[in-house]
């Protein structure tokens, strides 16, 4: 195995006047994006550089508890994406409740799984096992869930009329929104079914080019990025479920009414 | 049926007539036919033959507790995929639908096929109670006392009641026994029998 080549400042700072470069076109077309291009590039720079010396850390005390921490820390900053990412929210804190419980009980046990059965890190919680696979998971399961959530109550937002007459007819309120879901289903899963139709012919996956850049084998690697995209599409799929049928049970109550009072928003 | 919600409404529908209820747009007639269907949140008691709604499913309700709203909406893509039982022909040819209507896209349907389809979709569940929002408002003199006697008939054979919002006074002297008037989410007795309990 070869080290990979290690990155001085000058190299980031040239990669950086590209950006800069870009920045100032968009400038000068008016187009309105370079302020959120500048605070974003330096967001990038300040989160990335803080979680290195984060990573660092855990993976030298290696300690379960620390992990768990960091794993609490990732699960609230993504939920409070999911919430913001909402043209139409619940009220209150069941926005927030959602995207929460939803990434725990898909992302986390889709990463236990992956953990404690197919990878087998010594010890499962191994921090340089643990938290990139999380990450992986959570980051697309966040979109997926966003997406099709946002989806669905715009969908019933747009159709409360016809809902209410499916209703009106004796339907359930799961039969008066079945094309809706599966609508929504739709758009969150589909993006990872493209990205893994077309892994390796269009696209070299992220993690995998960042094994080979560091020197692993690039047939070990392949592995490593199989098993992450199925872990991926299990986040995912069961992520969406998940979440869409609690959005479901806030938005119909006891009496099977549709209950947009209970949204906010716009 | 008792019904209660804003200030108080109390109201009974008898077996085989139409109540009619009056007002102008924006005084609530809609809202309470919703809220009678159970489509929106209300409080009150309602009563079928001594069973409260409470009692009923959410669907058995619905589905007993028929509502005809003022816009009629198709999702499916043919217009007979709406009905559980097709209607006969001569329903149909009645009111002046023909036959390969069921077939029809929803989206050709004029304003009044809407409305006289939706008549018979409604019908297809076969309710002991109608709401009905202005069942008439799309369709010319003709098909309109068509589409009113074929409610009628309705009403008496299957011993069904129906709660009828109009804005013609004549219609509503020719349909029902009872007319109230709604102002401000207030119903007042307009004519007819005579208040009841």
């Amino acid at each position: 195995m070869t080290a990979a080549i290690d990155l001085n400042y000058w190299d980031i700072a040239f990669a950086a006047s590209i950006v800069l470069g870009l920045g100032v076109l968009l400038a000068y077309y008016r187009l309105g994006v370079t302020r959120s291009l500048v605070v974003a590039s330096i967001r990038l720079v300040i989160q990335l550089q803080a979680i290195g010396y984060v990573l660092k850390f855990l993976f030298a005390e290696g300690r379960l508890v620390y992990v768990a921490i960091m794993a609490t820390l990732m699960l609230l900053v993504a939920s409070r994406e999911i919430m913001v990412r909402q043209k139409l929210r619940l009220k209150g804190w069941a926005s927030f409740g959602v995207g929460a419980s939803t990434l725990f009980v898909s992302s986390f046990a889709v990463a236990l799984f992956g953990l404690l059965v197919v990878v087998k890190p010594e010890p499962w919680y191994l921090p340089q096992y643990a938290i990139p696979l999380l990450g992986m998971i959570m980051s697309n399961t966040m979109s997926g869930v966003s997406l099709s959530m946002d989806r669905l109550t715009s969908a019933l937002r747009d159709n409360r009329a016809i809902i209410e007459q499916r209703l009106a007819l004796g339907q359930s309120s799961r039969e008066s929104i079945q094309p809706y879901l599966r609508d929504c289903i739709r758009t969150g899963i589909m993006p990872v079914v493209n990205s893994m139709a077309t892994a390796g012919i269009v696209s070299l996956p992220g993690m995998m080019t960042g094994q080979i850049l560091a020197g692993a084998d690039p047939t070990e690697a392949v592995k490593y990025q199989i098993i992450i995209w199925f872990f991926i599409a299990a986040g995912v799929g069961f992520g969406m479920a998940t979440a869409l049928r609690l959005l479901e049970m806030r938005l119909f109550d006891d009496r099977q009414r549709l209950r947009l009072d209970r949204l906010v928003g716009e | 049926m008792q019904f209660l919600e804003w200030s108080a409404i109390d109201l009974e529908l008898e077996a085989g007539r139409a109540v009619c209820l009056l007002g102008e747009s924006g005084s609530g007639k809609s809202l309470l036919l919703r809220a009678i269907a159970d489509l929106i949140l209300n409080e009150g008691v309602l009563e079928l033959n001594g069973r409260t709604r409470e009692s009923f499913s959410p669907q058995e309700w619905r589905r007993t507790v028929g509502y005809l709203p003022a816009e009629i909406f198709w999702w499916e893509a043919s217009v007979g995929a709406h009905f559980e039982r097709l209607p006969m022909e001569a329903e149909l040819k009645r009111l002046r639908l023909p036959l390969e209507s069921l077939e029809w896209v929803p989206s050709r349907l004029s304003m009044g096929e809407r409305q006289r389809l939706g008549i018979l979709r409604m019908l297809d569940r076969q309710p002991s109670v109608l709401l009905l929002d202005e069942p008439t408002a799309n369709l010319d003199d003709g098909i309109s006392s068509v589409a009113e006697s074929l409610i009628l008939e309705y009403l008496e054979s299957r011993e069904a009641a129906a709660l009828w919002v109009t804005h013609s006074k004549a219609q509503a002297a020719r349909v029902a026994k009872r007319t109230y008037r709604m102002l401000d989410k207030v119903l007042e007795l307009a004519g007819g029998e005579g208040a009841e309990g």
